[in-house]
């Protein structure tokens, strides 16, 4: 009985250290906190490269596009069709030649997979819980996710031709 | 021996066994029995086996509940304004809320009743009532939206409505209050005689669902107070209740329950449909409004009618004629076999059945025992196939299952009883809490029900629930009708009164529900079809903002050269193109609501600046984790300013 009293006086007791003691250090140690942040985020933009400067020719993505066909010429009307879903459907978030809320697709299919491109267009919710690059690139655009506009593969395919025509 | 004693043994186990079920049973009234639980729990994830359409009474809407759960998924704004949606408020939708009376943004919605094929429910448009304002709604269900509002001229109290032909051929709505037909300056007290009870009937288009008013019927001066269709044998025919055939003018309390007998009102509408049809009818100049909503330019119109088609029952012999029933009947109920018309004397213990065949043979052979008005009143004797005596009181309204069971709910014994159609035997009753109303089984008005539950709707709470102060959510009971006896499952709260309801297979509905509106499909006088064509124009104090929203932004959101004294227009479409995704616009100072966008839609908001300053608005609706980044700027300056219109989006 007196044993129990005591280790209940002695765990009291060092509850109230504990909370006594805790304001000072906390305010020191949130501040210390701060600098090491800045520090480790100058780190990773340093020796990382950005997900969207990633370039993967490999990785196919995850979702219902295993594999396209790409002839080595451009078609020019469905590259023009892809313009027109293009404008239509995704300017409200990306630019041409322009970061916007999401980056530009200039240049996209040199660091992709058509795979991967038209993957992220079909079903940008599962390649960003499924793709690695896509999750890094939800956090390197600020958290913004990319909208499902629901097109047909046959549009998707459409609006890669068009990002051929983009340098 | 010890053979004798182990049976006598076994079956005293059995006897126990039994006794001891049934007491638990009599106990369970909370559905804390096991079997209850499990019988209405969803797991997480999964999903309910039937639509419930609970009428929303006095709060003017209609409400979308999930069975066995008793969830409720969706309140449709409908007859009443809500700014949850901006439904009413909205310049879109606010043609649907007008009526010959004006813009009448509330109302009392009483009975929906689902669209049917061949008798059965095909799941495409749910119809409900307006009692107040007389007007008939239909709602598409696939989205889920109000489509079309239409008035009912010369209708006071649009009570026995909103049912369908088992081919949704028409859909009707009864006058409850007999009024001047046409209205006019008169003594209350010359009511007898001289009031109207019209009963008009809408055709339904078999592509579009559109309602347009074909003949109304001119009634005596009776309360028409429920209707339900015939089908099988008894389609063409539609049977109305009437009580206050005394056509008392005051203390209806008393006065309307002289009569031993009133009436059931069979009307022969394919009778008055080919007499139409032969010009027949008289042209009465009225005033009555039709709005309609198109899904492509996601906007409702109103259209002002100034005639009506009215039929006189004298002019067509053999339409209509008088089945008498005892006490005051309230509900009007028609078997799936088409056979039987059960009317329920409110005041009486007994549920009178009508034999359609018996009726039939009562007309050719003409056992009429008299006539009102000239229509002939047909011999009780002969038509009636028998009564129900159950000894409860107060009998309303009836179901039936697939089996050959009558429901009946008794609102002032407050009990669902059960019946056998043809012996009239009581079956089962079973106790509501408190002072039931409706009923509803999935299908239970229609040639094919689902008979696996039924719904018991309660005008009384007291004591079902945590007091709320003195006003309480009506309370619903969900009873297992799938056994010889009901067993009560749980209760649940419903939104305003709900009256009617109807209910049919999740399967019939799901599939086909609508889950993003197409973007390139939209046909809005005021699209904003690409982020490009975002702007915002000037037309003397008129300003139209043509705005774009998607996660997590408004094209534009910074807004300057608004001044005190302009009327703002936000045409404000959602480009997002996935399911679940709407985003809400709220501007400080709006005078009428928020309006909530579906993906792909365009909805107008209405603001007038008063006062000087640079004033935020911001999407209501969290849309994803840059949510509450989802807001913009309007600079409202002196009404003589002349700072330039101008808007942009990270400039």
């Amino acid at each position: 009985m007196r044993t129990t009293l005591k280790l209940i006086v002695l765990l009291l007791g060092f509850f109230f250290i504990s909370c006594g003691g805790k304001e000072n250090p906390k305010e020191e140690k949130a501040s210390v906190k701060l600098k090491k942040d800045k520090v480790e985020v100058k780190k990773t933009t340093d020796t990382k490269v950005l997900a969207s400067a990633t370039v993967d020719l490999k990785n196919k993505g995850v979702g219902p596009i295993s594999s396209v066909d790409i002839p080595d010429t451009i078609d020019n009307t469905m590259a023009t069709h892809g313009a027109d879903v293009f404008n239509k459907m995704c300017t409200a978030c990306h630019k041409v030649g322009k970061k916007f809320i999401g980056p530009p697709p200039n240049g996209i299919t040199e660091r992709r997979t058509p795979e991967w491109i038209m993957n992220m267009i079909l079903d940008p919710e599962g390649m960003t819980r499924n793709d690695p690059l896509a999750k890094a690139l939800l956090i390197e655009f600020n958290g913004s996710p990319m909208a499902n506009q629901n097109l047909s593969e046959e549009d998707a395919r459409a609006v890669l031709e068009y990002f051929r025509t983009l340098k | 021996m010890k053979h004798i004693l182990t049976r006598f043994f076994g079956i005293t186990f059995a006897v126990l066994l039994i006794t001891g079920c049934n007491n638990s049973n009599s106990q369970s009234n909370g559905a804390l029995g096991s079997s209850a639980a499990e019988k209405v729990y969803v797991a997480p994830g999964e999903q309910d086996d039937f639509y419930a359409f609970l009428s929303g009474g006095y709060s003017g809407n209609l409400t979308v509940y999930g069975l066995p759960s008793g969830r409720m998924f969706k309140e449709i704004p409908v007859f009443s304004q809500f700014p949850t949606s901006g439904y009413g408020y909205s310049e879109e939708t606010k043609p649907l809320l007008n009526t010959s009376f004006g813009f009448v943004p509330w109302d009392d919605l009483h009975h929906p009743d689902i669209s049917q094929t061949n008798g059965e429910l095909d799941g495409r448009w749910i119809f409900v009532n307006g009692n107040n304002t007389p007007r008939i709604a239909r709602i598409d269900l696939s989205t889920f939206e109000t489509s079309e509002i239409i008035e009912v001229p010369n209708c006071a109290g649009n009570h026995s409505s909103s049912y369908v032909t088992e081919n949704t051929e028409y859909v009707v709505a009864g006058t409850r209050f007999a009024v001047p037909v046409p209205q006019r300056d008169m003594s209350i007290k010359d009511k007898k005689g001289n009031f109207k009870g019209a009963l008009t009937f809408y055709k339904v288009d078999p592509e579009t669902g559109r309602m347009s008013l074909a003949f109304q019927v001119l009634m005596p001066g009776f309360d028409y107070d429920k209707a339900h269709p015939g089908r099988g044998n008894s389609h063409g025919w539609f049977f109305f209740t009437t009580y206050n055939t005394e056509e008392a003018n005051t203390l209806l309390e008393v006065n309307a329950s002289q009569n031993d007998k009133d009436f059931i009102a069979a009307v022969n509408w394919k009778k008055i449909e080919e007499f139409v049809a032969n010009g027949g009818g008289t042209k009465m100049p009225t005033s009555y409004m039709h709005n309609v909503y198109d899904e492509e330019t996601h906007t409702a119109t109103s259209t002002t009618i100034n005639e009506v088609l009215t039929v006189d029952p004298a002019d067509v012999a053999g339409a209509i004629y008088f089945l008498p029933t005892p006490k005051s009947p309230h509900g009007c109920d028609v078997d799936p076999s088409g056979e039987y018309i059960v009317g329920s004397g409110k005041l009486s213990a007994d549920v009178t059945v009508h034999s359609f065949t018996k009726m039939m043979d009562a007309i050719e052979n003409e056992k009429f025992s008299a006539d009102a008005y000239g229509i002939p009143v047909l011999d009780f004797e002969a038509i009636n196939a028998g009564s129900v005596k159950s000894g409860g009181l107060g009998p309303l309204h009836t179901e039936f299952d697939a089996n050959g069971n009558a429901y009946t709910t008794f609102f002032i014994s407050s009990e669902v009883v059960k019946w056998k159609l043809g012996t009239w035997e009581v079956l089962d009753r079973k106790p509501t809490f408190y002072s039931v109303g409706h009923l509803m089984i999935p299908g239970g008005n229609s040639r094919k029900p689902f008979g696996k539950y039924v719904v018991a709707m309660n005008k009384i709470t007291k004591d079902r629930y945590l007091p709320t102060g003195p006003e309480l959510e009506h309370s619903a009971q969900l009873y297992d009708i799938s056994g010889e006896k009901m067993e009560l499952l749980s209760d649940f709260p419903t939104h305003g009164e709900p009256h009617y309801a109807a209910g049919c297979p999740a399967e019939l509905l799901a599939p086909k529900s609508t889950k993003i509106y197409k973007l390139e499909e939209n046909k809005h006088k005021y699209v904003t079809p690409t982020p490009g064509d975002a702007r915002v124009e000037r037309n003397g104090n008129e300003v139209h903002v043509y705005m774009a929203m998607i996660r997590s932004h408004f094209t534009p959101d910074n807004i300057e050269g608004i001044k005190v004294g302009d009327k703002v227009f936000f045409h404000i479409t959602n480009h997002e193109q996935d399911f679940d995704v709407p985003h809400g616009f709220a501007m400080i100072g709006a005078n009428n609501s928020e309006v909530l966008i579906m993906p792909g839609q365009t909805k107008t908001l209405t603001w007038e600046p008063k006062r000087v300053g640079v004033w935020p608005f911001y999407c209501t609706d969290f849309c994803s984790a840059l949510h509450q980044e989802m807001q913009g700027y309007i600079r409202v300056s002196p009404s003589n300013s002349n700072i330039e219109l101008s808007w942009s989006l990270g400039e």
